[in-house]
């Protein structure tokens, strides 16, 4: 049985999914999708315990070997990754009973979490998976199922939001598909393991160069990376609220995760940094990204829209970690990917409960909010002073690890961006606080006076994602011993 | 002076760092009965000062006291250690809370202010973050508790949590966030990514590890990235703060938040760089030359204030760069001033503030103009007002000419000219903007116009509070002992 852990990660909510069909009761379907969660999320802690006791797990599917098979090997990397994702997840789906029943028609709650389900499955197999083709197959079963889920947003500019993201990110998908196709056919294997091994003879063929730029452009438009983040605010804006705490504190880490895969253990960092000038792409991009989106943030008037931005501009962090190219900056990468999960999911699900009550989230509706409830909205300033990066909170952990690494590479005027980052979260983490504690229910909606505290089962997930802020701020040794096994892996494994 | 040790002092320190949050919790829960919340308020100012004096006593005795809370990242430990410059902080806050405490009932109630179980919660937790300012054995632990002090003073300052309290407060966190994450924090990030080590130690942690423009770079960094310390051009936060209630300008604003700055500028220069060792640095003079130019400016601008608490702000950012000034001018001499100013500044202030906020009390009036014949029916608030004000301007006999004796010295010490003339042109200025007060207070007959209401002394914990700092603004310069040997025994070398 614990032979089988791997696959067992993926087949659970695989098969979860079209058993929530036969439940056709929401409430039941929510049990289910839970303690599905639930599991995957002990089989994923297991499997991380495996890896760090004993390294890395190969399972070859069906007992066919690699490369005629296809092959699951988890390590560090992905093993983090995927108790981030199931972690997250579960988080997620707690508070999601009452908020679902709510913004997502009677009707569809069932289909809900069916696709909740294969979009959870989706991630955690492109985690485990260690086959190129299989990454692109998971990747389209998570994708589909997350159209769906935005669909589902009771605003009629969800299925607009879902439509611009079917696009980009179907695009996204056929870009990492021909890239998959062009090596494939250099090298004659899907298996990573093979790949990392065979690639280096073909390194300076043009198909290579133009593979590694597909599969790179690929992920980083799933990832979000500015400038092709556009499809992201408007579909964590208009999606119902659980969808945007989900996709938020996992979609995008784990395109960041395939980014990192493909970079560091197929092309290599040889060929990835030496060769090719990913390096100075991404950190160009990463910085303009980080101030840009900032500012965009600065005005934004809905409270989702404004997390969203801000998401695009912390991936530029993880981005702009990875693109140092050292050990110490993939660590603070790496760490930065969890942490910033916890701080989104944290902020994302207050603001379920905010819209839960008050049926939306534009500063308008918002005035004087902090009166009202103030358990979601003090979850909602600890998730705040996360992102600027106030010490004790997993905010600042990240952001002493990154400034690290790029003193340690010379890099000030990347210190500076930084730093002018933190300032502009500062700024507009402190134009919620000014409208919610300082603006007054009166220049609110009309039943601003009824809203009471957001419900208990969204209250409580909400509070253990923002308690887990401080906790991870405090004691690092979790993200800090995995990161730093996982980047020297990846840098162990390249050279 | 010596006195029995009976808690083991690593006990008492962590006490006196979690007494203060417990104090907030028990304010919380009694927040039904005034009262008893108020009793909450008093009586853990004085357990936790009692605390601070078993812990000086075992400074006095020599005992180390070190405490290690756990390891934030590797090789970052939360961790306190007790010395002599922590130790003048500690003792100042510690008992000028207590008196804060006495004052801030009279205040709160004499105003009916909103909101006070909110404005006693967050006093205490600003006091604590201060002692751990204060105990602070790293760079780390000094960045987390100033942190903390930001924000827990922040709903303060917006006390009143309207448009003026709510502009005041970005400007606030602005300039506070925006000078420790945009500066400090890659400075303590760049010292710990080229040293290993954030540690405060005896000398210097710096030595061998930077020279050449960079040191200087980085000492500039330090000192404009600790903005409490309100040097120019970080200072526009300390006037914006003054909206807040008086007590809260008075031990916020005169004491804890404003000497956390300019103790950590003292601590850093000393125990992280070492003052020989920056004395090393090319152009460093122009550190010294900026503290000075905020010394003779803000003096300037307070001449032209009308308003008295704005007046004592820009009173408070000169004065705190004498402390700058002090430090920079990198003499044992000057190193004993600034941090004696730190105490008898704080003294002084205290009271002139406690006086501010007593003639608001009583007659509602906040400008300098209507304060016309004051002293008469104000006779205990404009007589510790007045030796306030002799304090600031550094005449005996008030504690500010001590600390004023040896930052001049120390200027002589190190054969500079530039503190000197300072000192010199900034005690004229104090003279000019604070003596005209004293004379329309005493001397100039009532504008009956002005009256806004009849009146006479303030509520009588406001008066029993300023008399006392009063007092102890004399008592300092009868008595400098106690702050005079913690101060000469700040490891130099």
């Amino acid at each position: 049985m614990l032979n089988h852990l791997p696959i067992l990660q993926v087949i659970l909510p695989l098969l979860a999914a079209p058993t929530c069909l036969l439940l056709k009761e929401a409430r039941l379907a929510w049990a289910f999708t839970t303690a599905c969660c639930m599991a995957t999320l002990a089989i994923s802690v297991m499997l991380l315990l495996q890896v760090i006791d004993s390294g890395v797990i190969v399972y070859s599917l069906g007992g066919w070997q690699a490369p005629i098979g296809i092959e699951y090997r988890i390590d560090s990397l992905n093993a983090f990754v995927m108790v981030l994702v199931s972690g997250l997840s579960s988080a997620v789906i707690l508070a999601a009973r009452e908020s679902v029943a709510k913004e997502v028609g009677a009707d569809k709650q069932v289909l809900f979490y069916i696709a909740y389900l294969l979009c959870f499955a989706g991630l955690l197999g492109i985690c485990a998976t260690g086959d190129a083709f299989n990454v692109f197959v998971f990747l389209e079963i998570s994708s589909l199922s997350a159209y769906t889920l935005i669909a589902l947003g009771s605003d009629r500019r969800a299925l607009w939001a879902a439509y611009q993201y079917l696009i980009m990110g179907t695009i996204g998908a056929t870009f990492i598909l021909i890239g998959i196709g062009m090596i494939y056919m250099m090298t004659g294997t899907l298996n990573m393991h093979d790949l990392a091994e065979r690639l280096p003879e073909a390194a300076h063929t043009k198909t290579v160069f133009t593979a590694f730029t597909f599969i790179i452009i690929g992920t980083c438009l799933k990832l979000a990376l500015f400038p092709l983040h556009l499809w992201l605010p408007n579909a964590y804006a208009y999606s119902p609220s659980i969808v945007s705490a989900f996709m938020a504190a996992t979609a995008t880490k784990v395109a960041v995760y395939v980014l990192i895969r493909f970079v560091f253990s197929v092309f290599g960092v040889d060929f990835s940094i030496d060769h090719m000038p990913l390096q100075q792409i991404l950190l160009v991009l990463s910085l303009i990204g980080i101030v840009w989106v900032s500012i965009v943030a600065i005005y934004q008037t809905n409270l989702k829209k404004l997390l969203a931005y801000s998401s695009v501009a912390q991936i530029g962090y993880i981005i702009l970690g990875f693109s140092v190219g050292t050990v110490l900056g993939l660590q603070a990468s790496l760490i930065h990917l969890f942490n910033h999960a916890l701080m989104k999911g944290a902020l994302f699900l207050a603001i379920a409960g905010v819209v839960y009550r008050i049926g939306g989230c534009e500063f308008s509706q918002l005035s004087g909010i902090g009166k009202k409830m103030p358990w979601t909205m003090a979850a909602v300033v600890v998730g705040g002073l996360s992102l600027i990066g106030v010490p004790l909170t997993t905010g600042f952990v990240s952001k002493w690890y990154l400034v690290s690494a790029l003193i340690e590479a010379g890099w000030w005027p990347a210190v500076a961006v930084v730093m002018l980052g933190s300032l502009l979260a500062v700024i507009y983490v402190w134009k919620v606080v000014e409208v919610a504690y300082f603006g007054s229910p009166e220049d609110g909606y009309e039943g601003a006076y009824e809203v009471k505290e957001a419900p208990l089962s969204i209250l409580i997930p909400t509070w253990m994602l923002a308690a887990s802020n401080i906790y991870f701020g405090i004691d690092t040794r979790f993200t800090s011993t995995i990161g730093h096994l996982a980047s020297q892996t990846l840098f162990g494994a390249g050279s | 002076m010596s006195l029995p040790i009976i808690i083991a002092p690593s006990l008492a320190l962590q006490a006196a760092l979690i007494l203060p949050l417990l104090a907030c919790i028990g304010i919380w829960l009694t927040r039904a009965n005034t009262n008893l919340r108020e009793g909450v308020t008093l009586a853990s100012s004085g357990v936790l000062f009692l605390f601070i004096l078993q812990i000086y006593a075992a400074f006095t005795s020599g005992m180390p006291v070190e405490v290690v809370w756990g390891e934030i990242l590797p090789g970052l430990k939360i961790a306190f250690k007790l010395e002599a410059l922590g130790m003048i902080f500690a003792l100042v806050a510690s008992m000028l809370w207590i008196v804060t405490s006495i004052y801030s009932i009279g205040y709160m109630r004499g105003n009916n202010e909103k909101n006070q179980t909110r404005f006693f919660m967050l006093f205490p937790l600003a006091i604590s973050a201060a002692l751990g300012i204060a105990f602070s054995a790293n760079l780390l632990t000094l960045f987390v508790f100033y942190e903390i002090m930001t924000l827990s003073t922040f709903p303060l300052v917006t006390h009143k949590g309207n448009k003026k309290a709510m502009h005041s407060g970005r400007i606030y966190l602005g300039v506070l966030i925006g000078s420790s994450v945009g500066l400090l924090l890659p400075a303590i990030i760049w010292t710990w990514s080229i040293t290993g080590t954030t540690d405060f130690v005896a000398g210097g942690i710096l030595r061998g590890h930077i020279s050449g423009p960079a040191l200087t770079v980085l000492a500039l960094m330090f000192i404009l990235g600790i903005g409490k310390a309100a040097t120019m051009p970080m200072h526009r936060w300390l006037p914006a703060a003054m909206v807040a209630p008086t007590p809260v300008s008075a031990l916020l604003h005169a004491v804890a938040v404003v000497k956390a700055g300019v103790f950590s500028v003292v601590k850093i220069v000393v125990y992280i760089f070492g003052i020989d060792f920056l004395a090393s640095a090319p152009s460093v003079e122009w550190l010294m030359y900026l503290a000075g130019f905020t010394t003779v400016m803000a003096s300037l601008v307070a001449l032209r204030q009308q308003n008295l608490k704005k007046r004592l702000a820009y009173s408070t950012i000169s004065q705190l760069s004498y402390i700058v000034l002090g430090t920079l001018i990198l003499a044992p001499l000057s190193i004993i001033g600034a941090a004696l100013h730190i105490v008898m500044h704080a003294f002084g202030k205290i009271t002139l503030f406690f006086a501010a906020g007593s003639i608001y009390t009583a007659s509602k009036k906040t400008e300098i103009s209507q304060l016309d014949g004051i002293g008469r029916r104000m006779p205990w608030t404009m007589g510790a007002f007045t030796i306030g004000a002799i304090s600031m301007i550094g005449l005996p006999p008030a504690a500010g000419f001590i600390s004023k004796w040896y930052l001049l010295m120390g200027g002589f010490q190190a054969s500079l000219t530039f503190p000197i003339v300072v000192i010199v042109i900034s005690t004229l200025l104090n003279t000019a903007y604070f003596v005209p007060i004293i004379y329309a207070a005493f001397f100039k007959p009532e504008n009956p116009d002005a009256l806004i209401k009849p009146h006479g002394e303030a509520p009588i914990a406001i008066v029993i509070a300023l008399t006392f700092t009063a007092a102890m603004t004399i008592a300092l310069f009868l008595f400098p002992g106690i702050p005079f040997e913690l101060a000469s025994q700040i490891q130099l070398k």
